[in-house]
Parts: C-alpha cells; structure tokens; sequence
C-alpha cells in the first residue's frame, strides 16, 4: 500500500486537473455547512442571550398571581382578586425558604413635570420589591414601610424617567404629576436595562402599593394586588420555598383539601427552562434543514465521483497493470472525495462564521460560534465524503485491469 | 552456465466463458523463456497471442495448467498478489502506449515506483535513466499529448524498464505506429535485449518485426504451431 501523503497528492492532482467541476462539487457542501454554522451560533446565541435576560431577572423568584392556572397559555379563573399585601407580608415573614416577597398593584399613567410629559407604567409595591429585583437606587432612597402604612404620596423613578421629565436636572425633592396626583421624587433607580422580553424595565416608576391602591388606581375592592413576587433564599430552595407559598396562601385563604387554588404561583426557572427549550427545538429544526443540504452535497460528491470513475477507467487499468492493488486505488478515489468535502467543509466554516458575524451585524442579533459547532461541521463533511466517496471508490478497486486497459 | 528460466509455462488452458458458449482460447500450451531471451509472438487474429500474454503478465490467471516465474508458481495467486508480482517482474508496453494524460513524461515513468516501493527520492534519478536509455532525456517534461506515437511508445518503455522487471511484455507495440517508427521501436528493443540482457517477449503480425527477435512462437487457435530458434552462430 502507498503511503497518505502520496495517495493525496494525486488525489489532489486529479482534482485540480477539473478545477471548475471540482468546485462545483464543493459548493453543495459549502452551502450545507454554511447553514449548519450559521443556525447553530444564532440559535446559541439567542439561547445565550434568553439566560442571560432571565438570570437578570433572578432565577430564583416565584411570581404568584390571583386566580388558578390553566397551565401555560391557559386563561385565569376564578376569582381575581385574591391577593393581598398582607398576604406578601406574611410569605416572607412565615416561608423559611423564601428570602423577600413584595406586592405589585399597578398600571400605566401619564406623568407630567414642569412642560415635560411621559407614558409610563407604575408600580405599587413595598420596600422588598428592590431586594426581590435585585434593583439598586443610584441616588436618594426608596421609600419607607411607614410610606407604605400610610400610602404617603412619595415616589422613586427609574432613569428612562429621570432622563426623558429632567434631562440634567436633580429630580430628587421635585415634584411630578402622576395621573394628576402630585409626588415628590424620593429616589432614582440604578439602570436595569431590557428584561427577557426586550421591554424597557428603566420606563418605570416605584410608588407604595397602597398609594397606588387608594390614590392611582382606586378600584372597588381596595386591597388586592395583581402579582406578588417572591425571591426564594437560593435557586435550590426555589421548589421549597414554592411549596411553601402554595400551602401558605391556601391556609390564608381557607381552601379545602381538594378544591382548587384560588391563585398561581410561577416558578421563574421553569420559564428560563421552557423559553430555551423552545429556541432549541428552533435551532434543531433549522439545523436538521441544514444537515439535509450537507447530504444533498455527499450525494453530489458521490455522482461526481461516479463520473470520474468511469472516465478514468483506462487510467485504473494502467495504475493496475504497474502493480497498483485495490486499496490503492480505492483510497485514491476516497481521499479525492474526502479532500473536496473537507475543502468545502472548511470553506463552509469560513463562510458560515463570516455570515453569522454579518447577520449580527446588520440585524444586531446575538451570535455565538462555538467550537463545538466548528468541529462537528469538520467532522461531519468529512464523514459525508467517507460515506459517499467509499461507493465509487469501491467500484474502482473492482475493475478487472484487462477490461480496464482495454476500455474505450 | 544455464541460464535463469524466467517464464514456464506447462499444459496452461484458458476457457472464456460467455453463457454457454466457452471459447478454448489456450490450450493445453506448454514453453518456457530464458533470461535474455527476446522472444516474438505470431499468429492470426483470435489465435490467443493476447490470452497468453496477459497471463504471462499475471494480468489475468490460466483455467488450468501452471505458471512459474522465475520458478515461483503464481498459477493460483490473488488479484493483489498478482499486482505485487507485476510491480516488481514485469515491464508492461501496450499497443495504445497508455501513458497517463497531464503527466510529464518524467512523471509517467516515475508511475511504477509509485507502488513498488521505491524511495521518493531515488525516482527522478531512475526515472531520468530510463528515459536516456530510450534517448528522450530532453523530452522528459513534456506531456504525452506533446509528444509523437513513436516518442510516446518511448516514454512506455522507459516505463517499463523502470522497475528492473524480470521481462518486458509487448502486445503489438507497433500497432499503432508507422513503419519507420516501428523499426525504430524494434531497434530499441533489440538494444535492450542485446547491450542490457533484458527479455522481452513482443506480440506481433509483422515478420519484418518479428525478425528483430532471436525466438518465432507460432500461434494457431489456442496452441502453438512453431517454436523456431535463429540459429546462433
Ligand atoms: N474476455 C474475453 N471473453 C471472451 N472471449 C475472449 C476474451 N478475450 C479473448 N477472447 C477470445 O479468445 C480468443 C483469443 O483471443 P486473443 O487472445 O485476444 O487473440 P489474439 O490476441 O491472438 O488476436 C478469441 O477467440 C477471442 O474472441
Ligand atoms: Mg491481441
């Protein structure tokens, strides 16, 4: 048997003996493992950028809501207003695992400052509700528990509002409108940036619950809120301090063993969990469409490779006729096929990163180019030019030298 | 001292097959070749010239009877066996010259080292060589398309003296060349045959090539009819 380096260099001889079909025969392969490197850094990029969101967000926080769940996407039953601040006070002074538990009641108001006018949304909630966010106030402070007992008009603004109602001046002490209702800035927050779903959470404004229950947003039955948010003690302790909350709310509201939950509690987790299983399932799809233009190629390289069989035959006789054996002759043929499909590989790479970065450029989406992907495109054309090439090859090392030689 | 006897052939038959009909294309055929001999081959058309000279070649096997190489029997052997006795006893001149296209002349001659295990660096030396024995050293990079029928049938046999084969085997190596140039081929062979000791055993039609030779095998239907020596003086 002859030796690799000499078997590829006729192969690659051969090869740039029909440059333009050799190229040609690449493309198939180029275009399938450009797709496969471009899928696989979106889609680990946008799965990247999810986690990173959420993990703003804490990972380990329970969003209860009034009214039972009919799981995800359901709509609430039941009755709606459930939930109240006593109810949050008591999560987190009676559930072991649960670190800080915060009331929201809120909505969107228009708040006015001097000419300047703003839409935003208002937040009614306790002290916690920075600990549970894992929010810090760059200047002033929050409000008090004693604000909150007496539904004082104070606020603390995030800095889109800062920005957007003083541009440089200090908001500290000055007073705003909130849907008419005059309130004196307390506090601004730190910059919290997008959450998860891309929303502007500096575009907000921290107000007492009950401020926002009684003087913002009165509603007949005073004393509900819409969400309590919870941060459990640790991510390990999430389950726990959900169960918790589920047993501790269902005492609070006297359900009976057996009957339904009159609210919902939300493990944030799960959503991270649910969100990144969607875009891989996503990014699987694609890749799999990818992966089916990658064997599209293979069988290109294969018909090409038939070809060049057959016209070469006389050229086996002869190889043969000198005293070259079958398995020289087959690995001749194999590595022609395997160099077209590792030079189209590696052009795929090249390509499919410079495309990835191209795309994050013009579209500002997150990309990642993991290694991984890198030596699994490698790794799999080559194992498509060894799975298709073996074929021809192995009809070459079959010929008869006599009919080979012999052949027009 | 006797000379080496580097083919022997005894009671080979060959049988071609095609569905039922068989075609007896050797039969029962017995000789022998000394070393140094330079042997030429006649017969009609479909007398078995070509049979016999791929079994010699160890290009294709008998049906029955043996064949010795150099007393080694090689009758039974399989494909690739049979490529590794190629590759390092015989010496191969085709009709059609067969040298491979986009390949200088060096590099065609350098072809048989490929696969007989010639150290890479010893190649060009040897294949310059040969190529100056067939008087086409200034023709070595020039592609076989470049080249004439006769200076191509050249560049085959430096090819096939490259590898120091036991035998050059020829079937009708001036078929496909004009009269002029066939003497020239036929001289070239004489000379090796003479000035080198090599053997050669050539198929031909022509008596006027055959006369080259020092040795007339007649062919008829499968079995020898003459085996004439020149008479040595
Ligand atoms: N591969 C083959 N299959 C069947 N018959 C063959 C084959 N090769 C040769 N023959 C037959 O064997 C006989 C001898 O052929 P060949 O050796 O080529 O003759 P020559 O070279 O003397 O013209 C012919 O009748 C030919 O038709
Ligand atoms: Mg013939």
């Amino acid at each position: 048997m002859i030796s690799i380096r000499e078997t590829a260099s006729i192969s690659f001889r051969a090869l740039m003996a029909n440059k333009m079909r050799s190229a040609l025969t690449m493309l198939g392969i180029i275009i399938g493992v450009t797709a496969v490197i471009m899928m696989f850094a979106i889609g680990s990029g946008a799965n990247r950028q999810i986690s990173e969101r959420f993990s703003s967000m804490g990972s380990n926080m329970l969003i209860v809501r009034p009214g039972a769940d009919q799981g995800p996407g359901g709509v609430r039953s039941g009755a709606v207003n459930t939930l109240t601040v006593e109810d949050a006070a008591a999560i987190s002074s009676e559930c072991p695992a649960v670190a800080y538990a915060a009331p929201t009641y809120g909505g969107g108001a228009q708040v006015v400052y001097g000419n300047q006018n703003w839409s935003t949304s208002i937040t009614g909630t306790t002290p916690d509700y920075l600990f549970v966010q894992e929010w810090t106030v760059a200047s002033g402070t929050i409000f008090t528990g004693q604000d909150v007992r007496s539904a004082t008009k104070v606020c603390v603004i995030g800095q889109t509002i800062a920005d957007n109602l003083f541009g440089n001046e200090d908001p500290l002490g000055k007073t705003i409108r909130v849907r008419n209702v005059p309130m004196i800035v307390v506090g601004v927050l730190g910059e919290i940036g997008a959450n998860a779903m891309g929303r502007d959470q500096d575009d907000v404004i921290l107000v007492p619950v009950t401020t926002a229950q009684r003087r913002l947003f009165s509603t007949s039955r005073t004393g509900s809120v819409s969400t309590i948010m919870v941060k459990a003690r640790s991510a390990e302790l999430l389950d726990a301090a959900q169960k918790q909350v589920e047993s501790l709310l269902r005492m609070r509201h006297r359900i009976r063993p057996g009957n339904e939950d009159d609210f919902s509690v939300r493990n944030m987790a799960q959503m991270v969990e649910n969100a990144k299983a969607a875009t891989r399932t996503m990014t699987l799809l694609l890749t799999a469409v990818a992966g089916v233009s990658l064997l599209v190629g293979g069988i290109g390289i294969m018909n090409i490779m038939l070809v060049s069989v057959t016209e070469r035959i006389r050229e086996i006789g002869i190889r043969m006729a000198l005293g070259a054996k079958k398995v020289d002759i087959r690995l001749q043929f194999l590595v022609e096929a395997l160099i077209l499909s590792l030079v189209g590989g590696t052009t795929g790479i090249l390509l499919g990163t410079g495309g990835a970065m191209a795309v994050s450029g013009a579209f500002g989406w997150a990309v990642e180019i993991s290694p991984f992907s890198i030596v699994l495109a490698f790794g799999f054309s080559g194992l498509v030019g060894i799975f298709f090439g073996y074929y021809p090859a192995w009809k070459a090392s079959l010929l008869n030298p006599i009919d080979a030689l012999r052949y027009e | 001292m006797a000379a080496r006897q580097v083919v022997k052939i005894e009671n080979v038959s060959k049988i071609y097959s095609l569905g039922d009909v068989q075609v007896e294309a050797l039969k029962n055929v017995s000789f022998s070749v000394e070393e140094g001999e330079f042997l030429s081959v006649m017969g009609a058309s479909g007398s078995g010239k070509s049979t016999l000279m791929n079994i010699i070649g160890c290009l294709d096997t008998p049906t029955s009877g043996d064949y010795f190489i150099e007393g080694r029997n090689v009758s039974g052997l399989s494909g690739d066996e049979l490529a590794d006795i190629r590759k390092h006893k015989i010496g191969f001149v085709f009709q059609g010259f067969n040298l491979l296209p986009r390949m200088s002349a060096l590099e065609n001659v350098k072809l048989p080292m490929l696969y007989n295990g010639v150290k890479p660096h010893d190649r060009e030396g040897k294949a310059m060589e040969a190529l100056e024995m067939v008087g086409l050293a200034d023709r070595a990079h020039h592609q076989p398309q470049q080249l004439s029928g006769g200076q191509q049938q050249r560049v085959a046999i430096a090819r096939a003296l490259v590898n120091d084969a036991s035998m050059i085997l020829a079937d009708e190596p001036t078929g496909n060349l004009d009269s002029r140039t066939s003497l020239d081929i036929m001289e070239l062979f004489a000379e090796l045959n003479r000035k080198l000791g090599r053997t050669v055993i050539q198929v031909t039609h022509e008596p006027e090539m055959a006369s080259f030779s020092r040795r007339i095998l007649t062919f008829r239907d499968g079995a020898i009819l003459k085996d004439e020596r020149e008479s040595q003086v």
